[in-house]
């Protein structure tokens, strides 16, 4: 585990800096500035506006000091938000963003998987199949038209529920992004797991137990469900990405002040460093992420770790 | 059956798309100040939106877009993702331990992020929208071809070709090349629905698709804008959207277990 963790953080150092030149390079390679929005400037105060944010450097000098910054924690002040530094920003949206993904997660995992083992029990039967044609349901109706449908349903026509809005990440304000967030993730899970439970309950050991008298719910619970978690722990990898970009959407959608919100108007606004910083905390969570849930699929399986 | 459900629906819906804003009498541009915000009636199918645009010839033509994007940058990741798939599994050894690496690192990149940048600092032209998607959706056709290529090359037939001196580029492209198909096919048909959902993502938050053209991604965007006075604007061309995704999503489903019912699994 300790050999892994150090595998990944070496690996992490090429990746994040690989991100950040990428990025770098396309902010700077991209036509118009920063102020070009702005009123027409004078020359004197663009000349300051310039050099208090290094912008009259060569871009190699630019590129150095930039780097030495991030390297000891710092993303700059943002081009945008004159009086905030990135680093308030990313403080302020992460939070934000962090309560809808990980919520999403859990909810996609508590619904997902007791779904996944109804379907598995049932397989082929009309449970199976209604469950089945709603997964991919889920998985194809994407989230920025489900969301404004829940909105309508469950706001509009029928206000139970805030229209949007963070409010201090009060409950009732949490619950249609969260649910909007999770519907692909519940159906993916549910089919991966429904899936992994049917190849997993065909296998030898499976037989074994049964041969010996365990009781179908043992054999499903103590036998089957451990290794059938294995497809759907290395799944909370890419599953993490695609909430940080689903929360992107969410965020827009219900008004939320998250990172993705940021990332968006800081895109539009040609906020370097605002841009920046998002992408290298993105890049730095989906590392991260994939950490866990490598580190996870060996605990289960610890296999996993002598084959490579 | 799903199958069957999943290619009528596509069959009729591009048929739809391609001719139906011929025959139509709308145009998608006209503005019909008498009639903004009107709900689907005889006079105009599917209502207009909050500008009195006819909302029918607009969601046909947004059809048209997404699905020529789609087509355009599912032919990209094939081509790119099989070239690379083919040659990594086939050389072996080091280039591929090399190529597979390299592909490792472009995963760990937040590629959607960056494609949004690319769009939003170079304009949003419909060349880099096809560039951009097709450049990032690839790295899947890769690592599958390369897997079926491993199992592939240790075929008997494979072997009896190098024994008897063919070349290289003709052993993978009479003898490996024609036993990818399957995959190839199924992939491709799970790579559309993605080409679709994230197009309409890019135009969703506004950064993709721009007027005058429009795609069901920038049609539903503006049809939550206009949430209360004009609902139709936005489950129409959503659910256009979600019955085409849905439809390929059967369709690779159902292909999968057609093709091969038991997958031929790599390492």
């Amino acid at each position: 585990m300790i050999r892994l963790l150090w595998q990944r953080l070496l690996w992490a150092i090429p990746v994040l800096w690989l991100v950040l030149t990428i990025t770098f390079v396309l902010l700077r390679v991209a036509p118009g500035g920063p102020f070009d929005s702005e009123r027409q400037l004078t020359a004197e105060a663009a000349a300051q506006i310039a050099a208090k944010y290094q912008l009259d450097q060569p871009v190699m000098v630019q590129y150095g000091s930039y780097l030495v910054q991030v390297l000891q924690g710092d993303l700059g002040p943002s081009f945008q938000y004159p009086d905030q530094t990135v680093n308030e920003l990313i403080a302020y949206g992460l939070p934000i963003s962090a309560t809808l993904g990980i919520w999403a997660l859990l909810l996609a995992l508590l619904i997902g998987l007791p779904l996944g083992v109804l379907a598995a029990q049932r397989a082929d039967k009309p449970t199976d199949f209604l469950i089945g044609i709603t997964a991919v349901f889920g998985i194809s109706v994407p989230n920025f038209v489900i969301g404004p449908l829940l909105i309508l349903a469950l706001a509009v026509y029928w206000p139970l529920l805030p229209v949007g809005g963070w409010n201090g990440g009060q409950m009732n304000h949490l619950v249609l992004p969260v649910i909007t967030l999770a519907l692909p993730f519940i159906a993916y899970i549910t089919r991966l797991f429904r899936g992994a439970l049917l190849e997993e309950l065909q296998k030898p050991y499976i037989t074994t137990a049964r041969a010996k008298g365990c009781s179908e719910s043992r054999v499903l619970w103590m036998h089957a469900f451990k290794p059938a978690m294995l497809p759907v722990v290395s799944f909370l990898g890419p599953a993490s990405v695609g909430l940080i970009t689903g929360s992107v959407v969410v965020e827009q959608i219900f008004g939320l002040p998250g990172m993705g919100r940021y990332f968006v108007q800081g895109a539009l606004n040609r906020d370097y460093t605002l841009v920046l910083g998002v992408v290298l905390v993105v890049a730095l969570l989906m590392l991260i992420m994939n950490t866990l849930a490598d580190a996870l699929y060996r605990w289960l399986d610890p296999r996993a770790g002598e084959q490579r | 059956m799903k199958i069957k459900l999943a290619l009528s629906w596509l069959i009729i819906m591009s048929l739809w798309v391609i001719i139906g804003p011929w025959l139509s009498s709308q145009q998608p541009d006209f503005i019909h100040w008498d009639a903004m915000a009107q709900a689907p009636g005889s006079q105009f199918w599917f209502g207009t939106d909050v500008m009195g645009r006819d909302l029918y010839v607009r969601t046909l033509l947004g059809g048209r877009l997404s699905l020529l994007v789609a087509l355009v940058a599912t032919c990209m990741s094939l081509l790119i993702g099989v070239s690379y798939g083919l040659l990594s599994g086939y050389l072996g050894g080091r280039t591929d331990r090399f190529m597979m690496r390299f592909l490792d690192v472009l995963y760990a990149l937040p590629f959607l992020f960056l494609v949004i940048l690319l769009l939003v600092f170079f304009g949003q032209h419909m060349i880099l929208l096809f560039i951009a998607i097709g450049g990032y959706i690839w790295l899947d056709t890769a690592r599958i071809v390369r897997g079926q290529t491993l199992v592939l090359k240790k075929q008997a037939y494979v072997e009896a070709a190098q024994a008897m001196g063919q070349s290289t580029t003709r052993i993978l492209s009479r003898h490996i090349l024609p036993n990818l198909r399957g995959v190839v096919i199924v992939y491709a048909t799970l790579t559309i629905p993605q080409v679709i959902l994230i197009e309409s993502f890019i135009s969703f938050l506004g950064l993709g698709v721009q007027e005058p053209n429009t795609s069901w991604g920038t049609l539903v965007s503006e049809g939550v804008d206009n949430l209360q006075t004009a609902p139709w604007s936005l489950w129409i061309p959503g659910a256009f959207l979600s019955l085409t995704l849905m439809a390929f999503n059967l369709l690779g489903d159902g292909l999968r277990d057609y093709w091969d019912p038991k997958r031929l699994r790599p390492r």
